[in-house]
């Protein structure tokens, strides 16, 4: 199945450059530009309820990536990757009460503090793999819980933290709708400096390490710094993300980052599409509408046979626990490659209509 | 014209996994610009011979001297750089890669940007970079005639091609010896004949000196210039094809002693 290679006819490449962008068409191009364009307008049509999913999506959707670029990419695996987006936010806090740094600034400051955070606790990837790395990971989930109940200096103990909401030229960011667009902002970057990664030799060396790590070593590519390197990446996608977070929600507390949210992110990552940059965009999406869409199924039974034998109203918590779980078991056994590939697979289908290849 | 300095040369090689020995004080040299082969029987110990000088297998005893310097020591992932290359007799492709991006792994150690400079791409240089070395690239994929698969994920390929994917990734490297391990294994005659057209050719035109390990005989006979023989981790022979062809150890080791092969085989039809 040579999917990749799908291009409209007519479309010739006369130059590597043209070969090496990140949209493979003049239409994607197009298409992105234009989604871009149509997401520059949310806030003036949007309510609140609405943008604060959205927002949500591209926060969760940035440390997603992150994880992506960890387990999709370079097929480590990690079981504490909230504790990390945690890190981020305790740290932009922290660096702006601090130290007076702005908070523009202290955005990717924060990230890169849980980059260097994520190396340390990363250092075992060298060497562990598989299930043994898991459980190294889950060591640094709790250590990290412990730490943020703790560390009253950095995250404000048990009590947790009040953040300040972002302020550029005298402009605070605290409401949705300007919100947004620092989220979006950060989402375009991000995205952008991981499709910029992945295309170049650091990105294809996390790939080859994957794929067959005796033969990337042939290649001269370094096991232990890659893994490593692996890991500092996605720690610097959930610190941007978790400072993203905090400055949202003007309010972190200690036990938001448990492993339950680590799941949560585990999730996201493989309903959207191990290995897809864009998949983590989904991932997260699906991950932020899938409680809203049970409710709306709950409100909308309320009342029926289904509402009254089930108690609908008073288990939706459950409810929801349930359908993330059941999403997730649905997805490995019938899409194990995530909504990106089956979005492929929906281009396809329509580039090759009315043929089927 | 005077002997060449060896471009690689194995000292007393031994290779023992608890009792079992791989390698038993196994010497030889390859000289700069030739085609060197190794043959011997099924587990006569040519792969572990190969993983020693690449870098998998550490000998127990024994050192690998490389371009005059001592690598027997030297991490695997940084022998790349040094000059050398190698292919996998099974298959070791980047299953999920495209075979482009499988061939440009082949230059990680000749890139230089890091995952900063990769992330910012447009300013820092490194596009630049990549279209420079993707021009060398498409050098290689044109030699190996695999242009109509560039981007085709590597693990989506018939057989014949991700072997000639796996040599252009070892190429793109450039090495200055590269390891072939069977690359002929498993192939058509026309495949083997492509394949070792490729092998000449990278010696000649590419000027790269040739290990290969190779149970076709014919393809050995007709290419190498030198050929060693091992048998149970030892070497037997060692020498121009035809002398290593006469040798009566090797007709041992191959055919059995005299009086068994002379037993015409029964004729099938």
């Amino acid at each position: 199945m040579a999917l990749a290679s799908l291009r409209p006819s007519g479309d010739y490449r006369a130059t590597y450059r043209a070969d090496t962008t990140i949209m493979p068409t003049r239409n994607s191009r197009i298409a992105l530009w234009l989604g871009i364009g149509v997401l520059c307008l949310c806030p003036l049509v949007l309510g609140r309820w609405e943008l604060s999913l959205l927002i949500n999506i591209g926060i969760l959707g940035i440390a997603a990536l992150g994880l992506n670029i960890l387990v999709g990419f370079t097929g480590q695996i990690s079981i504490g990757h909230a504790a990390f987006f945690g890190v981020g936010a305790f740290a932009s806090a922290w660096l702006h009460e601090a130290f007076h740094i702005p908070v523009w600034a202290c955005i990717p400051l924060a990230g890169v503090i849980t980059a260097i955070v994520g190396l340390v606790f990363g250092a075992p990837a060298a060497r562990l793999k598989g299930l043994y790395l898991a459980i190294a990971t889950l060591a640094a989930q709790f250590i990290l819980e412990d730490f943020f109940a703790r560390a009253r200096w950095f995250t404000g103990g048990v009590a947790g933290r009040i953040t300040e909401p972002l302020t550029l030229f005298g402009f605070a960011f605290d409401r949705e709708e300007s919100y947004f667009y620092v989220v979006l902002f950060f989402v375009i970057v991000m995205f952008v400096f991981a499709a910029n990664l992945m295309r170049t030799r650091d990105g294809r060396a996390l790939v080859a390490v994957r794929d067959h790590y005796l033969s990337a070593e042939i290649m001269g590519i370094n096991l232990a710094y890659y893994r490593t390197l692996s890991f500092g990446i996605a720690s610097l996608y959930a610190g941007i993300g978790g400072a993203l977070y905090a400055h949202y929600l003007l309010f972190v507390s200690v036990e938001a980052f448990n492993i339950l949210f680590s799941i949560q992110f585990l999730g996201m990552v493989i309903i959207g599409g191990l290995g897809s940059i864009s998949g983590s965009l989904m991932g997260a999406a699906f991950m932020v509408m899938l409680p809203e869409v049970v409710q709306m199924l709950a409100d909308a039974l309320s009342g029926s046979p289904i509402d009254r034998a089930l108690k609908l109203g008073t288990s939706i918590n459950y409810l929801r626990e349930m359908a993330l779980g059941a999403a997730i078991i649905l997805f490995l056994i019938f899409e194990p490659d995530g909504l990106a590939h089956r979005w492929r697979l929906i281009k396809a289908y329509w580039k090759l209509y009315p043929y089927s290849h | 014209m005077a002997e060449p300095s060896p471009i690689l040369a194995a000292e007393g090689i031994s290779l023992r996994f608890g009792g079992v020995r791989a390698l038993t004080d196994v010497s030889f040299h390859v000289n700069r610009g030739e085609i060197f082969s190794i043959i011997g029987p099924n587990g006569a110990g040519k792969t572990s011979m190969v993983n020693c000088i690449s870098g998998r297998y550490r000998p127990t005893e024994g050192r690998v001297l490389f371009d005059g310097q001592d690598i027997t020591r030297i991490g695997t992932n940084r022998r790349a750089a040094l000059g050398l290359g190698r292919t996998f007799q099974n298959l070791a492709l980047f299953g999920h890669m495209s075979v482009l991006d499988n061939i440009m792994v082949g230059r990680h150690h000749l890139l230089k940007t890091g995952f900063l400079r990769g992330m910012l791409y447009w300013v820092g240089g490194a596009q630049q970079e990549e279209l420079a070395h993707r021009r060398e690239v498409e050098e290689i994929i044109d030699f190996l005639e695999i242009q109509h698969v560039r981007k085709a994920p590597a693990g989506t390929l018939p057989y014949g091609l991700r072997k000639r994917v796996e040599l252009a990734r070892a190429v793109a490297l450039k090495p200055k010896l590269i390891l072939l391990d069977e690359p002929m294994a498993g192939m058509n005659l026309e495949e083997k004949e492509d394949m070792a057209r490729f092998v000449v050719d990278l010696n000649e035109e590419w000027g790269m000196t040739v290990l290969m390990i190779e149970h076709d005989m014919g393809v050995v006979m007709d290419i190498s210039h030198r050929v060693m023989v091992l048998d149970f981790g030892r070497k037997i022979a060692e020498g121009r094809p035809e002398e290593v062809l006469a040798d009566p150890h090797v007709r041992r080791a191959y055919l059995g002693e005299a009086d068994e092969v002379t037993q015409p085989a029964e004729e099938v039809v």
